[in-house]
């Protein structure tokens, strides 16, 4: 072969792997989405769930999946965001951030199911938090930190040393330059981060069957008192989100349309996460336009 | 063994000097010598041209004027600055680095808009009278020579600019602080001609009104903008004289080998 066969085949090979990977996405997507659409209703997305007839709807189960990503990013965003700060501002190179940082590796591989039995274990049995929301949130910001944080860190890290010092010199102290320069210019990565880790709470299913429970409670949609149990914004009901109820009507649901609810909760979830998706990406992009003046 | 001690190091009557190093030496990694013993004045209202070629120790001492160096390397000996010894840890650095600004060889502004890279650091620093915030930007401008050129995107952002403009703006940045002495580390080195033109007719104009120190790489740029010069060689001052007395009569056998080209 000539350099210009080898070079041709080459690329060829790469279309070829890059085709696979798209193939395997959107026939993983389509197949969701085709199954699923046509059973999505404005009932479906309205009523209650049902557990014995068929024509049960999900409007707890989304109401609960937003909620506990909601719940979750408030909780994890500002811990994750500290922790990056420090470990890409200020930690030294030395065994101890060698440590930290080896640490929330392992713990960004540690298995759901894992997570969610330490959260039953913690939250729900220790702490007495019981089946409830705030159990659920408390084991996904588990989850989620790992990865939240390194990120950010990652993003943080990203912005040139040179504009550190140009805060220095100007005669500001390290943490003005810090929130003034360097985490508006990280913006973009923190928000994909954020977007990331949100898909991910939302499709969360292992997790939350340990810590948010399986069963939704009666939820009143007009008791906006938090501190009562039937108000949707009490953090102590437990709650079924849409991944957990897709798991709960295939393994011990017994209604006679599983088939298509589960179909049409998979899509409802995957349009979810597409829509949480592109508004984070939208309001993220006007608060970066806010700070940093960029068209 | 080169001979490294001083061929010949000019001074100035104490009224006349804008900041003076006394047996300056910088450490890196509390072993590693990049700075002996350096002991140079610097004249009010002029700019000094550090030379010397790679390594030698120009910008180490340059960034230890205003203590950027804090955090990577030991500075011992002394630096005063209106009779005070600000080479000290009870020194606020961050009200140092307003009276002594810097700016760097690569343009860094802020990613924000033309008006904020000027205004972030007094706004940071309590400033909030929009009018004297606006008052300042156009006076930094105006100094670094660009307001005419940028007045009427001042809400823009400022990595639309140019190289060129990029770095003049960093002065202003720095102007609106309203420094005595201005450390410039090769700041033309990232331009092309035009810009580092226009760049070095600013910094003859802000001569009237500040003191500067610059590390330049460029000999023919220390020769046409600047008063003094000194020539660094392997982390020692060896000569500072008047730029052209280093340039056409230089006491040292080294300076007169790196003016000529014969290293560095």
């Amino acid at each position: 072969m000539t350099e210009h066969q080898k070079d041709r085949f080459a690329t060829g090979v790469i279309y070829f792997l890059v085709g696979i990977v798209v193939i395997l996405l959107a026939g993983i997507l389509g197949n969701i989405l085709i199954n699923g659409l046509p059973h999505l209703s404005w009932h479906f997305l309205t009523s209650e769930s049902s557990d014995f007839q068929a024509g049960g709807g999900v409007r707890d189960q989304l109401f609960n999946s937003v909620y506990l990503l909601v719940l979750t990013t408030i909780i994890s965003l500002p811990i994750a965001l500290g922790a990056a700060i420090y470990l890409s501002e200020y930690a030294r190179d030395n065994w101890i951030t060698h440590l930290i940082r080896s640490t929330i590796e392992i713990l960004s591989s540690l298995p759901s199911i894992v997570v969610g039995l330490f959260g039953y274990l913690l939250f729900v049995v220790q702490f007495g938090f019981g089946f409830s929301i705030l159990s659920g949130a408390l084991a996904l910001t588990f989850f989620n930190l790992p990865i939240l944080t390194s990120n950010i860190e990652e993003s943080l890290k990203g912005v040139s040393a040179t504009q550190r010092e140009a805060g220095l010199a100007l005669g500001l102290s390290n943490w003005k330059t810090i929130r003034g320069i360097v985490v508006p210019a990280a913006l973009p990565g923190i928000i994909t981060g954020v977007v990331l880790s949100g898909g991910r709470i939302f499709g969360e299913a292992a997790t939350l069957i340990y810590t948010a429970g399986q069963s939704g409670s009666l939820v009143d949609y007009h008791n906006w008192n938090p501190l009562s149990p039937t108000s949707f914004l009490n953090v102590m009901r437990p709650a079924e989100t849409l991944a957990v109820h897709i798991w709960k009507v295939n393994t011990e649901g017994i209604i006679s349309d599983a088939t298509a609810v589960s179909a049409a909760t998979g899509a409802l979830l995957v349009l979810v996460v597409i829509i949480f998706n592109l508004s984070a990406r939208y309001f993220g992009n006007k608060l970066y336009q806010k700070l940093t003046a960029a068209k | 063994m080169e001979n490294l001690s001083p061929a010949f190091i000019t001074t100035f009557e104490a009224s006349e000097r804008a900041l003076t190093t006394e047996h300056l030496d910088v450490l890196y990694g509390g072993t590693i010598q990049k700075l002996f013993d350096t002991s140079l004045q610097f004249k009010k209202n002029s700019i000094t041209a550090l030379i010397g070629a790679s390594g030698s120790g120009k910008s180490t001492f340059l960034r230890s004027l205003n203590r950027m160096n804090d955090t990577v390397a030991t500075v011992n000996g002394k630096i005063m600055f209106h009779g005070l010894n600000v080479n000290q840890a009870n020194i606020n650095v961050y009200e140092l680095r307003k009276s002594i600004g810097m700016v760097f060889q690569k343009p860094n502004p802020f990613p924000k808009s033309i008006y904020d890279n000027i205004t972030y650091a007094l706004r940071a620093d309590g400033e909030k009278n929009q009018q004297k915030l606006a008052t300042i930007v156009e006076e930094s401008l105006r100094a670094a020579a660009l307001w005419d050129e940028v007045k009427d995107k001042l809400n823009q952002s400022a990595l639309a600019l140019s190289g060129g403009q990029q770095q003049r703006l960093c002065i202003a940045r720095a102007l609106a602080l309203r420094p005595e002495i201005i450390l410039l580390d090769e700041p033309a080195s990232a331009l092309d001609p035009v810009s580092t033109s226009k760049l070095e007719d600013t910094l003859k104009q802000l001569r009237e009104k500040y003191t500067m120190v610059m590390v330049t790489h460029n000999m023919q740029q220390a020769a046409r903008i600047s008063d003094y010069t000194a020539f660094f060689h392997l982390g020692h001052a060896i000569e500072y004289d008047t730029t052209t007395n280093i340039f056409t009569n230089p006491q040292g056998a080294i300076t007169e080998a790196y003016i000529q080209g014969s290293f560095g």
